[in-house]
């Protein structure tokens, strides 16, 4: 109780940048105390767990495939958090994504990739789209709080995606298994040579960058940050709160719908039970590390698919269990959380008597 | 935190392989080979993957100094699984085992990418050169369950908590109600597909669904004791799954099918070591030693005797379980009398037989 | 139907339905103070791993369930120590704490996995619990089934009889007022984030050491996030919570249910229903401000920081 937070009035430059550098050091040096208790030589750990999935072969690969999708839900996040829209819906407008263009591929197994791809493609944004659509016409008509919607329609897509694989979706000819029939050649994703590197992974820094520069330097993108900054104000210049909330929930639902779609014609191949594992839940997190910033987020969701395949890696040559990697991820946000606070605010050495019970 | 030990040395020399490639072509003829392991479950599941464990520590105590295992385990069933298995293929495993259906389609695109490395897929169907597949024939120890069911049940109605409806499980149905009918031919089965191969509180929540049906014998095609944890609250008896379940349920558990993996991982290990490994497809039953029954307790002596000898005769190839004449559960004849299923069809099985309540979604 | 089948029917239920109650009341308080902690899984699991091994280490179910509490209590620190006296952002650090108690739960849980643990029993009420039907309803049950009710009415009584539960409530509808009237703000919010910690805590222990009762990993299988969904489903009141808890907890006992007897709705879109549901509850109680006012918590996940 010694020490108070002072509100600095600006912003720390300084210390936007580097709260997540701080944090990921804190973080490598948490990682390599929990290497020690449990038994292995932390510098061991710390560099199978960060360093050799990159210098293994295909590493670089599977590291790409697994930031791919983390990178579109992740700026489209950062875009609405910018607004102050808390859309934590990834998740679901990432399979609804799934499931619209993945119901068109199933009807269209034989068609030209050149058209058909596209399509599918084109549908999986509208899934996202519209999913993320049904947050922004519930908070908007009915006032009803975006955080809760859209955390409840990841599970009611969640659902809805086990009962078409199970249902009226299982392939007929897949033994029972639930999953549906393996996409045609015309609706799957092109990969590069015998690498696992598929279009995804080219498309999603694009589209970073492509949002970065709707961001800074067009009109919406100024319109963004003085909502997100300074709500009061954006309301005097006469900008619609409506008009941008629907953006970014169409937004960042498109783009998750994006990296649904890709995935399941992609990596996966098909439609099945589970496709994703919680890359929607894990965009939260590369979002706020990236800095809301897209071009940050590009460099979280590489850090965030590191620690999967740093999950794995430590499990394969030192025995761990593969859950570090929520450990990683999680001590990882708290420090960044914890960090932040130096951005707005300076910590002050008070002297006992000052400090008000509430603080 | 406790399987940190001895192990851990072997593995710091695989971590320094790993981060040296070029180190792992040039090993030494006389440093072990390589075997990976990719589990869908915790190997503590005590169900499934742990079996499997087990048999992967058979085949390296049975291969001492021949051979070094790693594992990995929690591995779903998605393209995250392609990233383990070439990790496994990058870091110099020359034979890695996929324990999971869901690895199939993966575990074929890696196959391709790595010729020189074999795999073996289990309880898939597709196979490459150097992709093998191997399974146990479950369904023979659910017709000996059957009997022990048959004889112990009063209402005459088991129930049966499903993972998915795929041939594996459909198979163990009408094996469990063809085993139950040779001894009561009124008996019927009740079943829930839960939708997952392990999860304890839905696995729990379908065995109450069941006895609160009226089933007095339960079964389990899932892999968490908590079936029989539910069943041995209600003081019914159940059967464990895939591995000895009785510490969970000493009163209740009346056998168990024991998946004996261990065998086979050191036969196969051996063939790769001897030059001799070939792409084949494995599908062994009692007779092979794949899959052997729990020690049959809480049932009178008579039962147990009974019990006994059909896995006797199993084994013996006497009794083949799916003999016609079979009806489907419209009252259609898909077996002919007299005919026994071959292996083909019983391997894509989807029909239930009559006595089987509730259809396959 | 045989009325055995009946009442055991309405048993398994209650069971199912318990432990969502538990989370759900804990976080309920949480919520009425102003703070939403989105972390109720990963509490849970916490207190699922650490009541588990204490009922293994100690041989006591009761004390299982005490240090599942203190286990949840502790982790929830963690949360309010960054929301509260850091400031962070409360829906990142609420996915934090579940992705992170994920992962430490699993990781203290590893040398536990297939070995058996102290089971909480029954406590059957002498010659009431005999009754025929109604006997094994409500008078057999465990001691946390007992507790759950007593700590709906308790919340209830607090909420709206009591002088601190309308102080509680003042400060999640208005921190400025509060803070303005003298009220200590963060303390009341740590207090009450501490008890959504213990009663997750709880939720967990009850997971594993009666529901299933076995350590696995992902025990608690999204149960923390229905708790969530249940918390606004009942509109933030404890006997709608009550209710809401049975409801839930009925439809995703029956979507099995209905399977063994043949009924051909598909399971996954029965539980969906809950979901459905709360969604349907949230827009009915935010379309007007005034029913807003009535029952969600103002300032539920915004900022306080008292300029001194």
């Amino acid at each position: 109780m010694l020490f108070r937070l002072e509100p600095r009035g600006l912003r720390s430059d300084f210390w936007s940048y580097g709260s997540p550098v701080l944090a990921v050091v804190l973080t490598i040096v948490t990682m390599g105390v929990i290497f020690a208790i449990m038994g292995a030589p932390p510098i061991t750990g710390i560099e199978t767990f960060l360093i050799s999935p990159l210098t293994s072969p295909g590493g670089i690969g599977s590291l790409l495939v697994r930031a791919a999708p983390l990178i579109m839900i992740g700026v489209g996040l950062a875009f609405c958090y910018r607004a102050n829209v808390w859309n934590i819906g990834g998740d679901g407008q990432f399979t609804m994504g799934a499931i619209f263009g993945g119901g068109i591929a199933l009807l269209l197994p034989n068609a030209p990739f050149w058209w058909c791809y596209p399509l599918v493609l084109v549908c999986g944004v509208l899934g996202g789209m519209f999913w993320a659509g049904i947050v922004a016409l519930l908070k908007l008509k009915f006032n009803a709080n975006e955080i809760l919607t859209s955390l409840m329609l990841v599970y009611i897509a969640q659902l809805i995606l086990v009962w078409l694989v199970t249902g009226p979706w299982r392939d007929p000819q897949g033994f029972g298994f639930p999953q549906s029939a393996m996409f045609g050649a015309g609706a799957t994703t092109p990969d590069f040579g015998t690498t696992s590197i598929h279009l995804g992974c080219v498309l999603a820094p694009l589209l970073a960058v492509a949002l970065w520069l709707v961001m800074s330097r067009s009109v919406l993108g100024f319109q963004l940050r003085v909502v997100g900054q300074a709500p009061r104000a954006a309301r005097y210049a006469g900008f619609s709160n409506a008009r941008l909330t629907w953006i970014a929930l169409l937004v960042s639902g498109g783009l998750s719908g994006l990296a649904g779609i890709i995935e399941v014609t992609g990596p996966i191949g098909q439609l099945t039970t589970t496709i994703t594992p919680g890359y929607g839940f894990t965009a939260v997190i590369v979002a706020f590390l990236g800095r809301l910033h897209p071009v940050g987020v590009i460099f979280a969701a590489l850090l965030l698919a590191l620690s999967y395949l740093g999950g794995d890696a430590a499990q394969i040559s030192l025995n761990m269990p593969n859950s570090i990697t929520n450990i990683f991820q999680g001590v990882l946000l708290f420090y960044l959380l914890g960090v932040d606070v130096l951005i707005l605010y300076r910590i002050r050495r008070v002297k006992p008597r000052i400090v008000e019970p509430a603080v | 935190m406790a399987h940190i030990k001895r192990r851990g040395f072997t593995a710091m020399l695989g971590a320094s392989a790993l981060a040296a490639p070029g180190i792992i072509g040039a090993a030494r003829a006389a440093d072990p080979v390589k075997i990976g392991f990719v589990y869908l479950g915790p190997v503590g599941d005590f169900g499934w993957s742990y079996q499997h464990d087990v048999g992967r520590k058979q085949a390296e105590a049975a291969l001492k100094g021949q051979v070094v295992t790693s594992y990995v385990e929690n591995v779903p069933e998605a393209p995250e699984c392609q990233a383990v298995f070439e990790s496994l293929a990058a870091s110099g495993h020359k034979l890695i085992f996929g324990t999971s259906f869901g690895y199939m389609n993966y575990m074929l695109k890696v196959a391709a990418k790595y010729p020189d490395i074999k795999f073996e897929h289990c309880t898939g169907y597709k196979r490459a050169p150097n992709l093998a597949t191997y399974d146990i024939r479950f369904y023979q120890g659910r017709f000996v369950q059957g009997v022990i069911a048959g004889k112990l049940s009063k209402t005459g109605v088991a129930g049966y908590v499903a993972s998915v409806p795929v041939p594996e499980v459909v198979q163990g149905m009408n094996a469990f109600l063809l085993g139950m009918q040779s001894i009561n031919p009124k008996a019927k089965l009740k079943f829930i597909t839960i939708d997952s191969w392990y999860d304890p509180g839905k696995e729990g929540d379908a065995a109450k669904a069941l006895l609160d049906q009226g089933c007095d014998v339960l079964t389990q095609h899932t892999d968490s004791p908590s079936p029989l944890q539910v069943a041995a609250s209600r003081n019914l008896p159940a059967f464990g799954e895939a591995t000895d379940m009785i510490s969970f349920a000493p009163k209740t558990q009346l056998t168990a099918d024991v998946n004996e993996w261990g065998g086979y991982y050191t036969q196969r290990i051996k063939a790769l070591l001897a030059g001799s490994w070939t792409s084949i497809d494995t599908w062994g039953g009692f007779a092979e030693g794949m899959l052997v029954m729990a020690p049959f307790r809480n049932m009178p002596a008579d039962v147990a005797a009974l019990a006994t000898q059909t896995v006797a005769d199993i084994t013996s190839g006497k009794n083949k379980v799916f003999v016609g004449p079979l009806t489907d559960q419209t009252g259609k004849v898909f077996l002919p009398a007299g005919q026994v299923m071959d292996d083909g069809t019983l391997s894509g099985l989807q029909t239930l037989i009559q006595g089987i309540e509730g259809k396959l979604s | 139907m045989n009325l055995v089948y009946v009442s055991s029917f309405i048993v398994s239920i209650i069971a199912a339905s318990t432990p969502l109650l538990l989370a759900a009341s804990g976080e309920l308080i949480t919520e009425k103070s102003g703070v939403l902690n989105l972390g109720v899984e990963g509490m849970m699991l916490i207190g699922a791993i650490a009541g588990f091994a204490t009922a293994h280490a100690t041989g006591s179910a009761a004390l299982g369930i005490v240090a599942a509490a203190l286990a949840g209590v502790a982790i929830s620190m963690v949360f309010a120590v960054l929301t509260l006296s850091l400031l962070a952002n409360q829906i990142a650090a609420g996915l934090a704490l579940t992705i992170f108690g994920h992962g430490l739960a699993a990781l203290l849980g590893a040398g536990y996995v297939g070995i058996s643990a102290p089971v909480l029993h029954a406590i059957a009420i002498p010659v009431l619990s005999a009754i025929p039907f109604i006997g094994p309803i409500l008078f057999d049950q465990n001691i946390l089934i007992y507790f759950s009710f007593l700590l709906i009415c308790a919340i209830s009584w607090f909420l709206n009889k009591t002088h601190a539960g309308l102080i509680l409530r003042a400060v999640g509808d208005s921190h400025d007022a509060a803070h303005a009237m003298g009220y200590p703000v963060i303390r009341i919010r740590y207090a009450a984030t501490a008890f959504g910690g213990a009663l997750a805590g709880i939720a967990g222990a009850y997971l594993s050491l009666f529901y299933s009762p076995l350590w696995s990993q992902d025990l608690s299988a999204g149960r923390g996030w229905i708790a969530l969904a249940l918390v606004v489903f009942s509109a933030w009141r404890p006997f709608y919570l009550l209710a809401g808890a049975y409801l839930f907890g009925g439809v995703t006992y029956l979507a099995l249910y209905l399977q063994g007897v043949g009924v051909s709705i598909p399971s996954p879109l029965i539980s969906a229903l809950p979901y459905a549901g709360t969604i349907a509850v949230l827009v009915l109680i935010s379309r007007d401000a005034r029913r807003v006012r009535l029952n969600q918590p103002a300032c539920l996940a915004k900022y306080f920081h008292a300029v001194a």
